[in-house]
């Protein structure tokens, strides 16, 4: 029998910590040649299609300001890691970014637990960190009083409020329903979807969970169709969302879902099944029906940079693309104005950003200290899958 | 809600049931069990979408292929992660086994790829009247198919040369080999098997869900659970134990609401162990002393 030696672990334990230690201190942060700009989003997993979305508005953009000259006379470089959508390997990926390769600016968490995770490291480290999709209202109001947290997406509390309004004027729920992911974003939507509801005078079905890995939610669904929920709000990721949607076929009941924009990120047509086109989700931007000039130049100029895209259907979802562009061409603007890649030099860059005109919209003053998310209700728009695509809804 | 609910619970129960006697089956002719039967049963979804949808083989050669693929898999497991450790008396198979099933799943994460998919079925087209309530057939079929493959199981080990050589190994390893039983081949044996059944619960559930490098995780300690629940060395507690698992979980849901489906179905597992410590239908081992 092979035997194990705690004393030959610690020995070795601390000569490997020793190393790390000693190669981190070594790693010369301010000889960069490069203007290093991380991204720590799910890559892998049922959300990776975001993840990917994300990259490609990044990467476009940093073409584009590498043609123009880059940054403070430097090429701009995108470094990616994946947190597989989990808080702990985004944390870890976040220390090694800033630590070890000395980025100016982290953009990431694709999914708000992983954000709400980065969130008081990156306060504390004085490193501007862009949210271009995790929507969760604590990511930017998380009370820090230096906050270094920015965001290009939407934002839960104000989505809430519209996915409420569009339940009620659309559809005249009365007593609608929630179904949640059972996680820090499920938590966030739960305060903001009960806010909204009393705010609008109106009482709730129920909430009700789901899990990530859930095969079935009918027991759910059944609670809520007995307590006379006509109307549901959902609030997950593909996975989960396509489930709903699933259990909602098997029970044959057919009631309007007003959702979250989780189902964009992926394959959910094909997960999801016939019910799919019925889900009505809120987005930041769509390439389909958008006559907006410079919509149709990225989309040209994404076709040119990934011949895998042919069409709008190709660029599912256009948010994670549209979001993580303007983020990056706003960051540029930051760092610009700062003139350095000093972390508090570049959050006071952000302040100091007049206008913009970028993918979503021409930008006025996007940032304060009050409020660092650069959309809100306005920039929303409802859409729903149509063989694939998302369609905005007339 | 009743039946709807139950509906639910029977499929899902089957399917950890299922997975269970994977569990027992090795356990019983080893004492070892396979801490990857949870990306066992990924690999023969995996699999199965490969052959069926990819490739475009009929289901009549996709399935049988995946699941002779999920065999080899389980001798494989054996033979690098369980034997040269179970050889040296060392109980580090327990960690190789969940090591080999986390660089399986990773292995799939990038030669499958990263998205889940949709493997369709026949028998999840659309749903079907059952009792006043809605249904795919494909639920009401795996716990038929659960049930058939713990009756099949029962006649193999009680009736058959193999499963009687099965139990000898066990019971009798000395007795068993100057008997002609060659104890390794039937130890390998059980571990294909186990991978088998694994296997079978990743085809029948791959429909209802999808089919992901992920898939299985869960899944996997759900079954043991239900196993160590059973009483890992009986076959029908397991089996029984993993609908009953998956019955607690779907009534917890419905009755309670979701936010308690954990708390309640874990809860019981671990108040019936301290009240039973075999489990609800093991027995408790006989130790010469």
């Amino acid at each position: 029998m092979t035997t194990f030696s705690f004393q030959s672990l610690t020995r070795r334990a601390f000569a490997g910590t020793a190393l790390a230690l000693m190669t981190a201190l070594a790693t010369p942060l301010a000889a960069q040649e490069t203007v290093k700009i991380g991204l720590i989003a799910s890559l892998s997993g049922p959300s990776s299609k975001s993840g990917e979305a994300i990259t490609r508005g990044m990467m476009l953009a940093i073409e584009e300001i590498n043609a123009d000259g880059g940054l403070l006379g430097m090429p701009v470089e995108l470094i990616r890691r994946d947190d597989e959508g989990n808080p702990g390997k985004g944390l870890t990926a976040a220390r090694e970014l800033v630590q070890r390769e000395g980025v100016a600016v982290l953009f990431g968490g694709l999914q708000t637990p992983v954000s709400l995770a980065l969130v008081p490291y990156m306060n504390q480290s004085q490193k501007p960190f862009m949210g271009p999709w995790a929507a969760g209202t604590p990511i930017t109001k998380n009370g820090a009083e230096e906050n270094y947290i920015f965001r290009v997406s939407a934002v839960d509390e104000m989505v809430d409020i519209a996915l409420v309004e569009r339940a009620m004027s659309v559809h005249g729920a009365k007593n609608p329903g929630m179904m949640l992911i059972n996680n820090p974003w499920g938590e966030s939507n739960e305060k903001g979807l009960t806010a909204a509801l009393e705010a609008a005078g109106l009482p709730t079905a129920g909430i009700e969970r789901v899990e990530a890995n859930d095969i079935d939610v009918v027991p759910q669904l059944t609670r809520l169709k007995e307590a006379g929920a006509d109307a549901i709000f959902m609030v997950a990721n593909v996975g989960p969302s396509a489930q709903v949607m699933k259990s909602l076929e098997r029970m044959g009941w057919d009631v309007p879902v007003v959702s979250h924009w989780g189902p964009a990120g992926g394959r959910f047509s094909e997960l999801a099944g016939p019910r799919a086109k019925d889900v009505e989700m809120i987005q930041t931007f769509t390439f389909s029906g958008n006559d907006s000039p410079m919509a149709a130049e990225t989309l040209e100029a994404l076709k040119a940079m990934f011949p895998e895209i042919k069409g709008p259907a190709d660029v599912t979802p256009a948010v994670g693309i549209a979001n993580a562009y303007d983020a990056m061409h706003l960051t540029a603007l930051a760092i610009k104005n700062a003139g350095s890649l000093d972390g508090p030099a570049i959050r006071q860059g952000y302040y100091d950003i007049e206008t913009h005109e970028g993918l979503i919209k021409t930008y006025e003053n996007p940032f304060t200290p009050d409020d660092q998310d650069a959309l809100g209700p306005e920039d929303y728009v409802f859409t729903r899958f149509i063989d694939g695509e998302i369609i905005p809804i007339e | 809600m009743i039946v709807s609910t139950l509906i639910t619970g029977l499929a899902l129960g089957s399917m950890y049931g299922l997975m269970a006697l994977g569990f027992h089956i090795t356990y019983a002719v080893s004492k070892t069990v396979n801490f990857s039967q949870g990306s066992s049963m990924m690999f023969g979804a995996v699999m199965g979408y490969t052959f069926m949808v990819t490739l475009g083989w009929p289901f009549w050669i996709g399935i049988p292929a995946a699941l002779a693929c999920c065999a080899v898999l389980g001798l494989v497991v054996e033979r690098l992660l369980v034997r040269p450790f179970a050889a040296r008396g060392s109980d580090a198979w327990l960690m190789a086994t969940v090591a080999g099933g986390i660089v399986l799943d990773n292995v799939v994460l990038f030669t499958f790829g990263k998205e889940p998919r949709s493997l369709p079925s026949p028998f999840t087209e659309s749903a079907v009247e059952f009792l006043g309530t809605g249904a795919y057939p494909l639920q009401l079929i795996i716990p038929v198919v659960g049930l058939a493959i713990a009756l099949g199981l029962t006649l193999v080990t009680t009736r058959t040369k193999l499963g009687k050589a099965m139990l000898a190994s066990v019971q009798r390893p000395e007795a068993a080999r100057l008997t002609g039983v060659n104890t390794q081949t039937v130890i390998a044996a059980s571990f294909a098997i186990s991978a088998v059944f694994a296997g079978v619960a990743g085809l029948l559930i791959a429909p209802l869900f999808n089919v992901s490098s992920g898939m299985g995780l869960i899944f996997g300690i759900k079954a043991f659970a239900a196993a160590i629940l059973g009483g890992i060395s009986s076959a029908w507690g397991v089996m029984i134990a993993g609908i009953l698992y998956g019955c607690i979980e779907a009534l917890t849901t419905a009755y309670i609401g979701s936010s308690y489906t954990q708390i309640v179905s874990f809860s019981v597992v671990i108040l019936v162990l301290v009240t039973v410590p075999n489990g609800l239908f093991g027995r408790a081992e006989l130790k010469k002393v």
